[in-house]
């Protein structure tokens, strides 16, 4: 996650510009420390367990891909939104919408602030949403609004996410419901 | 228990490997090649699915070569495009459509296909262009000038600047693993100053041609591959540039920014796979460092060896491996101690100089001098080169060039 603030004349921070590179394999990048996997899952889950109106983002490598991981990690996506109580909020299309987007039906990578500004959302998770347009997105909420960002991803991970976990797949997020479990028992919910 | 393991094979039949198998393990035999030739055989080893040339003479043979390669049924498609601009919009659409491709061009067609590289870097192509660079001035040269480099440094590819055929070769197989990494995906572009090592011959260590690497994943892509699902229409469909509001603006900064991210990303693989971004030579404790990238450090290191032996001076090369992402970090640490740094360049401009002048200012206090520098297809000896600095140093020049 980049420092709030403009990036030479950019108004969106950049993580990479401040040197913060995503997580080696089997670890994850907390803000802009690199720690255990347990240990930003907890967090993340701490976060969207406690902040308002958590949703989830999925995007179309979960939503419409053609493959046996595509549908289960939608299986388990469902599930972490009913442990979690979020909300999902889908981002299943890249291009932006004119002229106007139903911010309470969907997200958009090109201007997804007005989605959480829309929603007062204040965690949320990416998950199955393309890397480039992930980036783009995460780049833009972090100047524009107050969400804390989490990202699930299935490659090398989000460096412009305040949680990036890497390599996330079936096995991994069912481990990430067991923390949430956890955490929300620590939480006594 | 015994582990089975399963062989897998591309479709020339070549044994899939590792790329670390491939560059750093596999036995190498010593071959006597052009660059071209080299270009060839890296892209042989490649499992490289499209590559579309425009036969312009006398560049180098190596887009010819490819050709070769598809007839051999090492190269999955390959036709000729119709100019130097359709080349490098059709290897885009290969790329678009999940292909590891390839392509090469030199000089004035670099320029003329120039639109298409940031629209290659903005679509996030992992394609590889190599460039045997030869100037774009006219009169038209084919030596070794590498003046287009300096056009190419911000269009959001990768570049990287080999010192000679062996540094080509597997330049050009690491490119591919670098540039395809789902958190890097830009293009790569492995530069090499023309005729000095695209036509000339000298030995290299080449692997077997039975092995290759593993073949392209594009549903890795950080951007929607296209397939039956999702047409390049559906991909391109409204883009910014077709409205004016903040959103458009705004977006469109974040995805420049996120290219630009996505080359500093490629730092910690590109250190891995060319086993560091710069090389050091010379003596460690040397007060004139040369700075350059290409044929100008392996000039470079011939000028050290005489001023360290025949001159007593001690002097040492920082040899610049990658332009982009330029080494900041490798190269403020690899100064310390100078006296003096000297950027011999094979251009007339001096981007190199420019380069290393914006990495230091601010940080050290070393006065930097952009020469030699010679152009239009120039040899620079080794001689020369020591000429320059001894009249620099106001000492006396024993060498006749």
């Amino acid at each position: 996650m980049a420092k709030l603030g403009p990036s030479s004349y950019s108004p969106y921070p950049v993580a990479m510009y401040e040197s913060i590179l995503n997580p080696p394999p089997g670890k994850a990048l907390m803000y802009d420390e690199i720690v255990d996997e347990e240990i930003a899952m907890r967090e993340a889950a701490k976060a969207m367990l406690t902040r308002d109106n958590p949703t989830i983002f999925p995007g179309p490598q979960v939503l419409y891909e053609w493959n046996e991981e595509a549908k289960e990690k939608a299986r388990l996506v469902r599930r972490i939104a009913d442990t979690l109580g979020a909300k999902i909020i889908p981002m299943y299309d890249y291009r932006p919408k004119y002229p106007k987007i139903d911010p309470e039906k969907e997200i958009n990578p090109n201007h997804p602030n007005l989605t959480i500004w829309h929603n007062n959302i204040k965690a949320c998770i990416f998950v199955g949403v393309h890397c480039h347009y992930a980036n783009v997105a995460l780049k833009i909420i972090r100047a524009e609004t107050d969400c804390f960002t989490i990202a699930l991803c299935g490659n090398a991970g989000h460096e412009d996410a305040m949680i990036t976990l890497r390599d996330q797949h079936t096995e991994e997020l069912e481990k990430f419901i067991r923390v949430i479990e956890e955490v929300k028992r620590e939480l006594g919910r | 228990m015994q582990k089975t393991q399963q062989v897998q094979y591309n479709r020339a039949g070549q044994r899939v490997v590792s790329p670390e198998y491939l560059l750093f393990e596999a036995p190498r035999e010593k071959q006597f090649m052009t660059g071209s030739e080299v270009v060839k055989e890296a892209v042989k080893r490649s499992s490289v699915d499209a590559s579309v040339s425009y036969p312009i003479t006398p560049q180098s043979e190596a887009a010819h070569m490819i050709g070769e390669l598809w007839v051999e049924g090492y190269v999955g498609v390959y036709f000729r495009g119709e100019s130097e601009f359709g080349v490098m919009s059709e290897v885009a659409g290969c790329s678009m459509a999940g292909a590891r491709t390839v392509t090469t061009t030199s000089g004035p067609g670099t320029l003329r296909a120039m639109e298409n590289f940031p629209m290659w870097a903005g679509s996030r192509l992992p394609i590889q262009l190599v460039l045997m660079a030869r100037g774009v001035n006219t009169p038209l040269s084919i030596q070794p000038d590498n003046l287009e480099i300096s056009f190419l440094l911000d269009t959001g590819c990768m570049i990287w600047h080999a010192e000679n055929a062996q540094e080509l070769f597997d330049m050009i197989i690491a490119g591919f693993v670098v540039a395809e990494q789902p958190d890097v995906h830009v293009p790569i572009i492995t530069a090499i100053d023309g005729f000095f090592i695209s036509h000339t011959r000298e030995a290299v260590n080449i692997p077997p041609d039975d092995i290759a690497l593993p073949p392209y994943n594009p549903y890795k892509s950080p951007l929607v591959p296209i397939d039956m699902e999702m047409s390049p229409g559906r991909f391109l469909r409204d883009p910014y540039v077709m409205k004016s509001n903040y959103i458009s603006y705004a977006a469109h900064t974040s995805w420049q920014y996120e290219v630009r991210a996505a080359i500093e990303r490629s730092r910690p693989y590109a250190k891995h796979y060319l086993r560091g971004l710069i090389e050091e030579f010379g003596d460690p404790e040397g007060e004139i460092v040369f700075v350059a990238s290409g044929t100008a450090g392996a000039q470079a290191k011939e000028a050290t060896q005489i001023m360290i032996h025949e001159e007593g001076i001690k002097a040492r090369v920082v040899r610049i491996k990658t332009l982009r992402p330029f080494p900041y970090q490798e190269l403020l640490q690899a100064v310390q101690g100078a006296k003096y740094i000297f950027v011999p360049e094979f251009n007339v401009i001096g981007w190199l100089e420019r380069e290393v002048r914006r990495a230091l200012y601010g940080n050290v206090d070393i006065p930097v001098i952009g020469s030699p520098r010679v152009a239009g297809g120039m040899t620079m000896p080794p001689e020369f080169i020591v000429k320059e600095v001894l009249e620099y140093l106001g000492k006396e020049v024993k060498h006749v060039i």
